[in-house]
C-alpha cells in the first residue's frame, strides 16, 4: 500500500534490520541468564556467557598436596596429584612462582630451590621431587595457565531446587496463586452481569467507581489491611492473601467481564427473558459459556499479577520456609548471595519458566484481554 | 504437599460457596416474593429492585474492605504516631516535606513519570509499526512482548547481571564488557548517581515496551485504509504517512497507554528494592513505603508516603472515570 515502487526493497531491508536489532536487543537480556543457569560456576565468574561456546584460558594457583604425604621413590621422595580436582582441562603453561607463572611448558621440569624439581603434564598431573624427604601440611604452590572447554550443566539446577528452597517456595507461590486466581472470576462474573444487564438504580455511579478504584494504588491498602487481618487472625496466613488478591484483583475483573457481557447480542438474552427465564438462569446457561474468552483473558492476567507479585506476598505472609513464595525468595537471594550468578541465574528461570510457559501458550487470551481493558476512548 | 490439598479445598469450598450464595440467595428471593399468586406483579418488581444487589453484594463488599475502606483508613493512620493510637495532627506531613529522601523520591519519581511512558510509548509504537510490515513479524511482536510475563523481581535480577561489575579481571557483564570494547573504563553502574536512575527505569521500559506495542498495534490496524490510500495517492512518503495521517488517528489510544504506564510507574517498587533499594539516590516514594512500613515501623509516616501517590494517581482517575462514562453515554 505505502510500498512505492522501486523504494520499496530499499525500505522493507532497512524495516527488516531495524526489527531484528530490536528483537536481539529485547532477547538478549533473557538469554545471557538463560544460558549463565546452564553454566559450570567456575566459569561464569571468569568469563562473560557469550564466550561460553569457547574454551576459557584462565590463570590459577593450585597447592599440591601435603608435602609430607611424599613417598620415597628410589633416592627422591615424590609427591604427585592432579592440579585439576574436580574440574578438568589443560595445562599450557606452569611456573614455580608468582614472578614468572608462565615460565615452562608442560612436561618440562623446573629446578626449585632446595634441589627440589616439578613438572606438570598437560593433563594436569604434577610430579614434586626432593633430596630431602619434605615435611609440613602446607601445600606447594603450583602457577599454572589452563585453558577449560565449555562446560555445561544442571548442576546449579539440582541445586538451587533442593539445597536452596526453591522447590518449597515454588510449592508455595502455587499455593497462593492458583486460589487467587480462580476465586476472583466468578464474584466478578455476577458482579459484571448485574452491572451490565440488569437495570437499577445507581448503576452508572457504580460502573465509574470500578473504573476509578482499577487505578488506586495498592500502598493505600497495605496497612489498614494489614492490621485488619491481623486484628482478626489471619496476619500471615494463606487465607489472609487469597482474600488480598481476591480483593485487589476485582476491578479489574469486573471491569473486563463488564465490557465484554455488555457487548453480548441483546436478541439472545431478551428472547431468554421472554422464555421465562431468570437471571440466575441466564447468566448460568448463556453469560458463562459465552464470556469464555473474557474470562480466560482475565485469568491469565491475574495469573501472572499474582505469580510475579512481591509487595503483597510480602506484605501479607511471612518469610518461613512454609510461605516465603518465589519472587520474596528471589529477592532475598538478591541480598545474600548477589554475586553467586550460578544460583541467582537458575533461580530467576524457575520462577520465570511457569508465566512464560503460560505467556507463550495462551498469548492470545492475553492480548485480547489488554485490548478490551485498555483501548477506551481510541 | 499439605498446602496444596489446603489450597486445592479452598478453591472447591470457595467456588461452591460462591456458587451456593448466588443460587440460595436468589431461590430465597423467590420465595419470599414469589412471581405467582395474587401480588405477582409487585412482588416481581420488589424482587427485580432486589435482585442486582444479590449479585453485587460479594463484590462490593470485597471491594470496599480492600480498596476504598484503606483509603479512608490511611488518611486518618496519616495523621496518628508510628503505633496509630495517639494523635499528632499534620505532623507526619511537616516531617515529610523536609525529609530529604522524601525529596529525592519525588524528584526521582518525576524523572521515572517523564522518562518510562515516553519511552515505552515510542519504543512501542516503533515496534507497532515495524512488526506490521514484514512477514515474520508476529515471531518479533512475541519476543518483544515476552518480558511482560517476567515478574519485576527477575527482570531485576536479568539485569542486575548485565550491569554487573568486577573490578578485577574478566568483566563478565554485558555492559562493562562493552564499555571496555569502546575503550570506557568499567564502572559500578549501579552506584553511579544520578544515571543509576536511568538504568533501573531501563528495567521497566523494558517490560511495558510489549504492552505499547500490542495496544498500538491494534489501534494502527484499525485505522480506515481509505485515509491511508488517499495520502499515497498524493505522493506522500512513508514517513509522512505516519507521522501525519496515523500518529494523529491514534492519539486517543497513545493517551491510554501513556497513562496506564505512569500508574505503574507511580506504583514501582519491586525493581528499586531488587536492585539498589534505593541507596545511591535511587530512593522512589513506592519503596519509601515500604521502608517505612516494614523498617521504620512507622505506619503514621508510611501512611502518609501511601497518601501523596494517591494525590498522584487521582488526575488520571478523574480522567478515566470522565472517558469511561462518555462512552457509556
Amino acid at each position: 500500500m505505502d510500498n512505492i515502487v522501486g523504494q520499496r526493497s530499499a525500505l522493507t531491508w532497512a524495516v527488516n534490520f531495524a526489527v531484528i536489532f530490536m528483537v536481539v536487543l529485547w532477547t538478549v537480556p533473557t538469554f545471557g541468564l538463560l544460558v549463565s543457569s546452564f553454566r559450570d560456576r567456575d566459569q561464569i565468574t571468569t568469563s562473560g556467557w557469550w564466550k561460553s561456546l569457547v574454551s576459557s584460558e584462565q590463570n590459577i594457583i593450585v597447592r599440591s598436596q601435603e608435602p609430607e604425604k611424599n613417598v620415597k621413590d628410589g633416592d627422591l621422595y615424590v609427591l604427585e596429584g592432579n592440579i585439576f580436582d574436580a574440574t578438568s582441562g589443560e595445562v599450557r603453561a606452569f611456573g614455580v612462582n608468582s614472578r614468572e607463572p608462565m615460565a615452562f611448558l608442560p612436561g618440562a621440569v623446573a629446578e626449585m630451590a632446595k634441589g627440589r624439581t616439578m613438572t606438570v603434564a598437560e593433563n594436569g598431573d604434577y610430579r614434586i621431587t626432593s633430596v630431602e624427604e619434605m615435611t609440613g601440611t602446607r601445600g606447594i604452590r603450583i602457577f599454572a595457565t589452563s585453558v577449560t572447554p565449555p562446560k555445561f550443566t544442571l548442576d546449579n539446577y539440582e541445586r538451587v531446587l533442593f539445597s536452596e528452597g526453591i522447590w518449597r517456595s515454588f510449592i508455595n507461590t502455587f499455593t497462593v496463586t492458583i486460589p487467587a486466581t480462580v476465586i476472583p472470576i466468578l464474584i466478578a462474573a455476577f458482579a459484571a452481569y448485574a452491572l451490565a444487564w440488569m437495570e437499577f438504580p445507581g448503576r452508572a455511579l457504580l460502573v465509574a467507581a470500578i473504573v476509578g478504584l482499577l487505578v488506586v494504588p495498592l500502598q493505600m491498602a497495605l496497612i489498614p489491611l494489614l492490621r485488619l487481618h491481623n486484628s482478626i487472625g489471619i496476619g500471615k496466613e494463606y487465607l489472609g492473601i487469597w482474600l488480598a488478591h481476591t480483593g485487589f484483583g476485582l476491578p479489574l475483573a469486573i471491569y473486563l467481564l463488564r465490557n465484554y457481557i455488555a457487548g453480548l447480542p441483546r436478541e439472545i438474552i431478551e428472547s431468554a427473558r421472554v422464555d421465562g427465564a431468570t437471571d440466575f438462569e441466564i447468566f448460568r446457561r448463556i453469560i458463562l459459556p459465552l464470556s469464555f474468552p473474557a474470562l480466560a483473558s482475565f485469568a491469565i492476567f491475574q495469573f501472572l499479577w499474582v505469580w510475579n507479585d512481591l509487595l503483597v506476598a510480602t506484605v501479607f505472609l511471612g518469610n518461613t520456609e512454609e510461605q516465603l513464595v518465589m519472587t520474596g525468595r528471589l529477592r532475598e537471594l538478591l541480598g545474600s548471595r548477589g554475586g553467586d550468578w550460578e544460583i541467582l541465574a537458575a533461580s530467576a528461570f524457575v520462577s520465570i519458566a511457569v508465566p512464560l510457559l503460560v505467556f507463550f501458550t495462551m498469548q492470545r487470551y492475553l492480548v485480547r484481554g489488554l485490548l478490551a481493558g485498555s483501548v477506551k476512548g481510541g | 504437599m499439605d498446602q496444596l490439598l489446603y489450597a486445592s479445598a479452598t478453591i472447591v469450598i470457595g467456588v461452591f460457596g460462591c456458587v451456593a450464595y448466588f443460587f440460595c440467595s436468589n431461590l430465597a428471593l423467590d420465595l419470599i416474593f414469589p412471581p405467582r399468586g395474587e401480588h405477582a406483579g409487585r412482588n416481581i418488581n420488589i424482587a427485580n429492585l432486589i435482585r442486582p444487589w444479590l449479585f453485587l453484594f460479594p463484590a462490593l463488599a470485597l471491594l470496599g474492605l480492600y480498596l476504598v475502606y484503606p483509603v479512608f483508613n490511611s488518611m486518618w493512620l496519616s495523621l496518628h504516631d508510628a503505633t496509630g493510637r495517639n494523635w499528632v495532627g499534620l505532623d507526619n506531613y511537616k516531617w515529610l516535606f523536609n525529609d530529604e529522601k522524601f525529596r529525592e523520591s519525588m524528584r526521582n519519581n518525576f524523572l521515572w513519570l517523564i522518562v518510562v511512558p515516553a519511552a515505552s510509548t515510542f519504543f512501542g509504537l516503533m515496534a507497532a509499526t515495524l512488526t506490521d510490515r514484514i512477514k515474520w513479524g508476529n515471531i518479533a511482536k512475541s519476543l518483544v512482548f515476552m518480558p511482560m510475563a517476567i515478574s519485576f523481581v527477575g527482570a531485576s535480577v536479568i539485569w542486575k547481571f548485565i550491569y554487573d561489575y568486577r573490578g578485577a579481571g574478566e568483566e563478565i557483564g554485558v555492559l562493562n564488557a562493552l564499555a571496555k570494547v569502546f575503550g570506557v573504563a568499567p564502572q559500578a553502574w549501579m552506584t553511579l548517581e544520578p544515571w543509576n536512575n536511568f538504568f533501573l527505569m531501563i528495567v521497566l521500559i523494558w517490560i511495558q515496551t510489549g504492552f505499547a506495542m500490542v495496544i498500538l498495534s491494534a489501534a494502527l490496524r484499525g485505522i480506515p485504509e481509505e485515509t491511508i490510500e488517499a495520502a499515497v495517492i498524493d505522493g506522500a512518503s512513508p514517513f509522512q504517512i505516519f507521522m501525519k495521517i496515523k500518529v494523529p488517528q491514534i492519539w486517543g489510544t497513545i493517551g491510554v497507554v501513556w497513562t496506564t504506564i505512569t500508574i505503574l510507574v507511580l506504583k514501582v517498587f519491586d525493581i528499586v528494592l531488587a536492585m539498589t533499594n534505593g541507596q545511591w539516590g535511587t530512593q522512589v516514594l513506592a519503596n519509601l513505603m515500604f521502608d517505612w512500613m516494614f523498617r521504620g515501623l512507622d505506619y503514621g509516616r508510611a501512611s502518609t508516603v501511601a497518601l501523596v501517590i494517591m494525590a498522584l494517581v487521582t488526575p488520571i482517575m478523574v480522567w478515566n472515570i470522565r472517558n469511561a462514562r462518555r462512552e457509556m453515554s
